[in-house]
């Protein structure tokens, strides 16, 4: 499974204007957290969804899409989630 | 011996202390480039607080992740209150918003 693309898949119900997952794993690997296997993402998702919603409930939302691929393939995630209007 | 109350402890971590960060390593020495950051975030206010070094204490490393139903770290808390991740912390900051909570507490 390639886990940039299962990010994208599982967001989609986010019904995204945008969605970009950058694999950043090579930058991390050899450090501590990498030795498990989950890889570092940088996510950047901009939905209609997200409009008036905290940055916490946002980042919750795309957590609980993801939540049985953290740790073991997601290591880190960074999010960006912003609502059309902020992109 | 009574078992551990992971979950009480955590309570009482951040209700007693105005502002705690979970994080890996310590302040002086984070473990993690997200840990480090949010370090950063907090002294760049001038903050005063306390971390809590996960990487020392299995169960509160997944105690944690359980008390805010969230699952990476670090994690802010201010006055008990659940604020975010390393993310959140920096689009916190961007908008004075960070900056404004902390100095509400001195």
């Amino acid at each position: 499974m390639d886990v940039s693309e299962e990010i994208s898949r599982r967001l989609a119900v986010l019904a995204p204007e945008s969605i970009d997952v950058h694999d950043d794993s090579a930058a991390h690997a050899g450090h501590a957290g990498a030795a498990s296997g989950g890889g570092h993402f940088e996510l950047t998702v901009v939905s209609a969804v997200f409009a008036g919603q905290s940055a916490l409930a946002r980042h919750r939302q795309v957590y609980t899409l993801l939540a049985d691929l953290i740790p073991s393939r997601i290591h880190a995630l960074q999010i960006r989630a912003l609502s059309p209007d902020e992109f | 011996m009574s078992e551990r109350n992971v979950q009480q402890e955590i309570h009482d971590t951040v209700t007693q202390n105005p502002v705690v960060l979970f994080m890996k390593g310590s302040a002086s020495f984070p473990m993690c480039g997200f840990s480090a950051a949010a370090v950063q975030l907090l002294k760049n206010c001038d903050a005063q607080f306390v971390t809590v070094n996960v990487l020392e204490d299995q169960d509160i490393r997944q105690g944690i992740k359980d008390y805010a139903n969230w699952p990476t770290i670090p994690q802010l808390y201010i006055k008990g209150e659940f604020i975010g991740g390393s993310d959140i912390m920096k689009e916190l900051y961007a908008t004075g918003e960070l900056q404004q909570q902390l100095a509400a507490l001195k």
